[in-house]
């Protein structure tokens, strides 16, 4: 017995396609990683008040920059799934590279901001603020990393009108990079 | 098992009888009122009030993701049980937090005392003041 495409985009399980099932459930996999980071951090800084002074020298301005560029890349990402709904590939692929290009721009914004506080003496190993700060921080960007690797691949696929589902797949884990944003930025850069 | 037709074979799979397709000026609205609701949750905590910064902070920031997760994510036109595993696995990590807050958040109770907790407060809160101080002081002459 063979199949002409991958057996997760033809399968249903639980009715969803099997490829879609094991995407929440990576979801569900992240939602206790990054609930449970989050979780300690709000717990430690609610018994540690020194931590707030140390806050202080986060920089809003680039965590508000990086919030608006992953929340127009979650506009983009959305557009690819829209376009791969009405079957156009090419289009699908366009506003994933255009979503790549968030993450892009989102890393090089990490890069300059944390090259300055490293260099003003705020390192990792400096207090439990900012040992949670690269952390939790640190996780995210693999995972703005992780997504548009994967996206990368999807478009290419996409363009050529193959595997159109995974445009979905790739958007809804871009969608919880973004979700998983809106809630450090508060934590790390406003809450001082 | 169950298996999808090859009617499926050309165009992305929705896998459940709900196929919305939203057209693109939908999904920039959305876009629209996160940005609006971002821009409150900066400038809220600016006036310096707390429960003002709380409410726009992090209550802007639940209704940030809800509409991320209920229109881009789909999660409202998901199957039900999509959602429920979602939220159990949250609630996984509410009893992480209700199980291991008290001990985290209060540095000592009837019998333990957590030292090396109190003693990381006292360094954080003297170099504050002596960096205060430092600030405060008048520049020594040359």
């Amino acid at each position: 017995m063979s199949f002409a495409k991958p057996l997760a985009t033809l399968r249903t399980s639980a009715g969803l396609p099997t490829g879609r099932l094991a995407l929440w459930w990576l979801l569900a996999s992240e939602v206790i990683i990054f609930g449970g980071l989050l979780a300690s951090y709000v717990m430690q800084r609610l018994g540690h008040p020194e931590w707030a002074y140390e806050a202080e020298h986060t920089n809003i301005w680039f965590g508000a920059g990086n919030t608006i560029i992953l929340l127009t890349s979650s506009l983009s990402a959305v557009l690819a799934h829209q376009a791969a709904q009405t079957g156009d590939g090419k289009k699908a692929a366009r506003y994933l590279w255009l979503t790549i290009g968030g993450a892009a721009w989102f890393i090089v914004n990490k890069a300059i901001e944390w090259t300055g506080e490293i260099s003003h003496g705020f390192t990792i190993t400096k207090s439990g603020f900012w040992s949670f700060y690269y952390t939790a921080a640190g996780l995210h960007g693999l995972h703005v990393i992780a997504g548009a690797t994967a996206m990368a691949i999807v478009a290419l696929d996409a363009a050529k009108n193959k595997e159109l589902q995974r445009v979905e797949y790739v958007g809804i884990y871009w969608h919880l990079v973004d979700v998983i944003w809106i809630f450090l930025f508060p934590l790390l850069y406003i809450a001082k | 098992m169950s298996t999808h037709a090859a009617d499926h074979a050309h165009a992305p799979d929705s896998g459940d009888e709900h196929e919305h397709v939203h057209p693109p000026s939908f999904y920039v609205k959305i876009w629209a009122i996160l940005t609006v609701l971002f821009a409150i949750s900066v400038a809220g905590p600016m006036l310096g009030v707390k429960i003002v910064t709380i409410l726009t902070a992090f209550g802007i920031a639940i209704a940030k993701a809800y509409l991320v997760c209920a229109y881009f994510m789909h999660l409202n036109i998901q199957r039900r049980w999509v959602v429920y595993l979602e939220l159990a696995v949250l609630g996984m990590v509410l009893l992480f937090w209700f199980g291991v807050a008290p001990d985290v958040m209060k540095h000592e109770g009837q019998n333990w005392e957590n030292v090396a907790a109190k003693q990381a407060v006292e360094r954080g809160m003297a170099a504050h003041a002596a960096g205060a101080a430092h600030a405060d002081a008048p520049a020594a002459p040359h």
